[in-house]
């Protein structure tokens, strides 16, 4: 159980963050801890690509004479990494979005709770 | 020559239509307009060359900057993808020249950028169907999603509300679908659709691997609106204005459809989807209840937007039965509804776009016979793809769900069978309700003469008019069409497995 809990803590982490982020965006009445919770659900699944391709004691992949092309598990799959780049820009636009339909909203309405608003659209 | 690039040159040509647009609006106001009618016919162009070629022979792939595919990224135009492309093109294209009133009239001043935001979607959904590469699609999935959210936020005052909702669940089935690619990626060490699909069988066993397509599944049931995740769809439809509705509705889920068919079709291997996993069960039973109950829905809302939206959550349902059935009954049956139904469900919302702008309300209670006189065609364009969308023949809605029901009594699936009969009574229900108050239902006389002679002829503008009527006889081409469309576009698309 331990040596589980050692080898998978970062996912182990990650789900609980994923968890609560999912919670906070179903749950919450305010929409700005939705939108709150909406950001910590990408940032975990961003830091799940760059965990997974994380290597204990691994380098870049650059071909470095010292460590010479015999043994793989010194270099990292780079691909994660720079992919995530993209999703985090995605994660940011969303973000962007979110808090202009945010202002729309309020501007609108006045307000940003969830049981006021659907009172006022009535 | 054009051929060999048309995967790449579909969905480029939307996104540098999306930037145009804006440039040339800044120029000239009304200009914009005809920059996205003219962008969105020089794809369909592209899109039917593509198509041509795909028929002829087969499968073309584009490498982007010469990247051989397991590495570099990779455009496909199958005939599968080529069919769902020319449609996408197709019904854009007619959207956008109905729109150029239509938006006037309902969103004044946000011309320009509604122009551009359509051309964007576009271009986010025509990327998905080329791409592929499970991590572009993320990609162009959130690009497309991303300009659907403006466009439903651009629209009467509560679409702002409504569009943050869709903006929340659409998130959501995005990180499901970036998290099961994850999974995926990180078993197959491979974004690349072909290559994943050889890989499979090797690692098909893990538990990451059965999470992965869970969560993949999950994520695009999401963003199609299976029916216990469809409850962004109706408001989002419903306050959004008519031209966007229009553009979103037909294409948004479908497209997202064709992701959950390529998926499970091309890239997981087939004996294992079918034996061990339950998948396709859970998606057909899932789709079995949204059709009754997207029906029972639509029964009970007043407005004809609102009615359209639910009717589209059981139209979904429609598909997702195709989906599951995994026959080439089945098949064929998902892909010729998705077809009709783009068609008629945009038609539809055309229609209401037209009594928008005449009657000012799409209201259902407030519709009297006086419209049968003031709009005839208009109405007559309803009645055709409401008859469509009940599935009476020689309409094309009849053919989708009479191939779909074949696969379900092939298969002895009794409870799809069921739910496609008493959908099809519910359909009768809620499309003949407004037919009558078309037709039949007198208007009130309150000391106003309302005889026939003083009903202005008050139909709506040949540039909105001539689009639905358009779609409204289309329903009729692919209605006798249906055989020369299943034999020569559907059956070369059928994956071999099936």
């Amino acid at each position: 159980m331990i040596e589980f809990i050692q080898g998978y803590y970062a996912y182990i982490f990650l789900a609980a963050t994923f968890t609560i982020g999912l919670y906070g965006m179903m749950m919450k009445q305010n929409l700005m801890k939705k939108v709150l919770g909406m950001s910590v659900v990408a940032a975990c699944t961003i830091l799940f690509w760059i965990v997974s391709a994380y290597k204990e004691g691994a380098g870049v992949t650059v071909l470095d004479p010292r460590y010479g092309v015999e043994n793989p598990e010194l270099y990292l799959n780079p691909l994660p990494h720079t992919l995530m780049l993209t999703a985090i820009v995605v994660a940011v636009v969303t973000l962007g979005v979110a808090l202009a339909l945010l202002i729309g909203i309020y501007r609108e309405f006045k307000t940003l709770d969830e049981p006021t608003l659907l009172e006022r659209m009535k | 020559m054009i051929s060999s690039q048309a995967p790449v040159l579909i969905p480029i040509t939307f996104l540098f239509a999306a930037m145009l647009v804006p440039l040339v609006g800044s120029v000239h106001r009304a200009a914009a307009h005809l920059t996205a009618v003219l962008g969105s016919a020089l794809a369909l162009y592209f899109s039917v060359i593509g198509m041509q070629a795909t028929l002829a022979q087969g499968r073309i792939s584009y490498h982007i900057a010469g990247w051989m595919p397991p590495i570099g990224i990779e455009f496909v135009l199958d005939p599968l993808s080529a069919f769902v492309c020319t449609l996408l093109c197709g019904v854009t294209f007619i959207v956008m020249v109905f729109g150029k009133r239509s938006v006037e009239y309902e969103i004044p001043q946000k011309e320009i950028a509604f122009y551009s935001l359509s051309m964007l979607l576009l271009g986010g959904l025509a990327g998905m169907v080329m791409t592929g590469d499970l991590f572009n699609l993320y990609v162009f999935l959130e690009i497309g999603a991303l300009a659907g959210y403006a466009l439903v936020a651009i629209g009467d005052k509560r679409a702002v509300v409504s569009a943050f909702r869709y903006l929340v669940m659409g998130t959501v089935g995005a990180t499901f679908y970036l998290l099961g690619v994850a999974l995926i990626f990180i078993s197959t060490g491979t974004l690349n659709m072909a290559d994943i699909a050889e890989l499979m069988p090797l690692v098909q066993d893990s538990p990451a691997v059965i999470v992965g397509l869970v969560l993949i599944v999950l994520g695009t049931a999401l963003k199609m609106a299976l029916f216990p995740m469809h409850a962004w769809l109706p408001d989002a439809y419903t306050h959004a204005s008519t031209t966007a509705t229009a553009l979103i509705a037909p294409i948004g889920t479908k497209v997202s459809a064709y992701v959950l068919l390529r998926v499970l079709f091309f890239v997981v291997d087939p004996d294992y989807l079918r034996n061990e996993l339950d998948i396709l069960a859970i998606i057909g039973y899932l789709g079995a209840i949204g059709i009754i109950w997207g029906s029972i829905m639509a029964i009970c809302q007043s407005e004809l937007k609102r009615m359209l939206a639910y009717s589209s959550v059981a139209q979904v349902g429609y598909i997702a039965v195709g989906i599951a059935l995994a026959s080439p009954l089945g098949f064929i049956g998902a892909i010729l509804h998705a077809l009709n139904h783009a068609v008629m469900k945009c038609c539809l919302f055309l229609v209401s776009g037209n009594m928008r702008l005449r009657l000012g309300h799409s209201s259902i209670p407030q519709m009297t016979n006086g419209l049968r006189k003031s709009m005839p065609w208009t109405s007559a364009a309803f009645t055709l793809a409401a008859i469509s969308m009940i599935g009476l023949p020689p309409t094309a809605g009849f053919f989708g769900k009479w191939y779909l029901a074949l696969g379900a009594i092939e298969q002895s699936h009794w409870i799809f069978l069921t739910a496609l009969l008493i959908s099809t009574i519910l359909n009768v229900a809620y499309f003949f309700r407004v037919m009558e108050r078309m037709y039949l239902k007198p208007q009130e006389t309150g000391g106003v003469d309302y005889s026939e002679q003083t009903i202005a002829r008050n139909e709506a503008p040949a540039s909105m008019l001539i689009p639905t009527l358009f779609l409204a006889i289309s329903l009729l081409v692919l209605g006798f069409a249906n055989a020369w469309i299943v034999t020569n576009l559907i059956v070369p698309m059928i994956p071999g497995w099936l």
